[in-house]
């Protein structure tokens, strides 16, 4: 089990008040609180290495490439990639999910070509494979849902064809908490010549990710959710498919020769998607976020947040009308509704009682639909949350029922 | 509950949520209907107008949402009903700069239980659930003005 008392102990913003009220924060699957040695490592690099990185030819700026590449090395091994140069760095999950829309989709479908997706996605995962396939005239097709709202094996291969080309998929739905069959699916996926892209920005803090086991072609995270940085995430493509994909930034650093008219040519993968100068410091607070959460022990980790959710779902299902959507989440993910009351009225109220946690669509708006709500309230766990958080949630959503649940 | 909490909450409010005034369209001509939606929340709101020698005869409501949007449709709707449509939009700017606890410049008198909704100031991510209907209606009117 974790340490969660000594868990707690490294992240200072859990000291602050909210509205009078001791923070309570239940809101890590919009973006995990950030650990000291995270911002350590950032300051590091600001205070004493702050030069750009692979362009100065003095030491300072040597320093600064050792770091950024040095991060790079450690998300390949986060994520069990052979090689680093199928590392590329941007600025969050968002970035790389559209980088293989982009580099990889627009350039690859034609019309009468399929991509397999869900209702379970999150917009940065549905809606750049709906741009590709407005554009292409490719046809977008989905995996439908279990009655619990799952991706089986089986729904997979009730739409998978021989005109299937992508597969868009999440590996943890942001709303629902649940674990899709991401190895299955890759595997049927690959018998019809499909590439699969997965978004794994929910996966990143909760699962051991490796993406050789689940043999994906693309897979994305942000640091963010990994008790990483902002403004930092990394994409993982298996080298052949990188190196034979266009750019889709153009700029400083991502380039070879610049020549007149067109014999411009790129740098290899994964330079030729970095245009610019990267997020530095965020990438040396990444790769110390990945040490800091494998140090827990993934075990750990998802043992905490199985207990959590249980006690959560146990005790918000005592207070009548309470709906939850996903009890039998496969992480500390909890998406409800109170009777009648609407969720942005009770988020009003866990806001006046100290207790963040997201009222709204989640950027989920086909989930939405599939549950028949306009939004939803959703309480989702990290390594360091207790049972006295969630008896705080418990205690405002009785406050709120009382006053909200008026029809 | 705290202080902050039932100062939003105010009985006005939850009466006008449990008991709304003006509410449901009515299929007739003289009315000019503006539907505006907050996509954030599922806030979904249409405001129907009918105006008569720019004086406000009618407003009604009708849509989904929270206590602060569904409320304030219906206590708009009665606030403005029966005003000249310059002191109606004046009034809807004056209600903005009262959610968003900002000092209210000019006459107030008109502005009736409008005036509870200062406890949103409290709660800025609020803001757009109380304006909600009161900026469907300021389109309404410039969509009359431009002959729409």
């Amino acid at each position: 089990m974790l340490n969660t008392e000594q868990i707690r102990k490294d992240f200072e913003i859990l000291e602050e008040s909210m509205n009078g009220k001791p923070l309570v924060y239940l809101d890590s699957a919009a973006t995990a609180l950030k650990p000291k040695a995270v911002l350590d490592a950032m300051d590091v690099y600001n205070k004493k290495a702050s030069a750009n990185v692979h362009r100065g030819v003095y030491k300072l700026s040597n320093d600064a490439t050792d770091l950024y590449e040095g991060a790079r090395t450690r998300v390949a091994k986060f994520l069990g990639a052979k090689d680093a140069r199928e590392i590329v760095f941007g600025r969050g999950a968002s970035d790389a999910l559209n980088l293989v829309a982009t580099g990889y989709g627009l350039h690859h479908l034609k019309p009468g070509d399929e991509i397999i997706t869900t209702e379970l996605e999150h917009h940065s995962s549905f809606l750049p494979w709906q741009n590709v396939a407005k554009v292409t005239g490719a046809t977008l097709k989905f995996i439908p849902l279990t009655e619990e709202g799952r991706v089986t094996v089986e729904n997979f291969k009730s739409v998978l064809t021989a005109k299937t080309k992508v597969v868009a998929i999440n590996y943890i739905s942001n709303v629902m908490g649940y674990l899709t069959p991401i190895k299955e699916i890759a595997a049927l996926a690959h018998e019809v010549g499909a590439v699969v892209t997965v978004d794994a920005a929910q996966a990143g803090p909760h699962v051991n990710i490796d993406v050789q086991d689940l043999d994906v072609d693309f897979l994305s995270i942000t640091g963010h959710k990994i008790y990483g940085p902002t403004g930092i995430g990394a994409l993982y493509g298996k080298y052949e498919l990188l190196t034979n994909m266009e750019p889709a930034q153009f700029g400083g650093e991502m380039v070879d020769f610049v020549d007149l008219p067109t014999g411009t040519t790129f740098k290899d993968t994964p330079y030729r998607f970095e245009a610019g100068t990267p997020p530095i410091a965020g990438a040396a607070g990444l790769a110390v976020a990945m040490d800091y959460v494998e140090a827990l022990g993934w075990d750990n980790i998802r043992a905490h947040e199985l207990e959590l959710r249980q006690y959560a779902v146990d005790e918000l299902s005592k207070i009548e009308g309470v709906e939850i959507y996903n009890p039998q989440s496969d992480t500390g993910i909890v998406s409800f509704n109170v009777g009648t009351a609407h969720p942005h009225d009770m988020a009003t109220v866990y806001d006046a009682n100290g207790v963040c946690l997201r009222a709204g669509h989640h950027c989920a708006q086909l989930l939405m639909r599939y549950l028949k709500q306009p939004a939803t309230l959703r309480a989702s766990m990290g390594i360091y949350t207790t049972k006295a958080d969630i008896d705080a949630l418990v205690a405002a959503t009785k406050e709120g029922k009382e006053t909200f649940d008026v029809f | 509950m705290s202080s902050n909490l039932q100062n939003l909450y105010r009985q006005v409010i939850m009466d006008h949520y449990k008991n709304p005034r003006n509410k449901g369209l009515i299929s007739d001509a003289g009315y000019h209907d503006v539907h505006l939606r907050n996509p954030t929340c599922g806030d979904d709101v249409t405001i129907s107008i009918k105006m008569d020698d720019d004086v406000i005869k009618d407003i009604r409501h009708e849509g989904t949402g929270c206590a602060i949007c569904c409320s304030s449709a219906s206590v708009m709707s009665e606030t403005l009903v029966e005003k000249e449509v310059g002191d109606a939009v004046r009034l809807a700017h004056q209600f903005y700069d009262i959610v968003k606890g900002e000092e209210v410049l000019g006459d107030v008198e008109d502005m009736g239980d409008a005036f509870v909704y200062q406890g949103v100031s409290q709660f800025p991510a609020r803001i757009k659930c109380a304006t909600i209907a009161w900026k469907a209606f300021e389109q309404g009117i410039s969509e009359l003005k431009e002959g729409k």
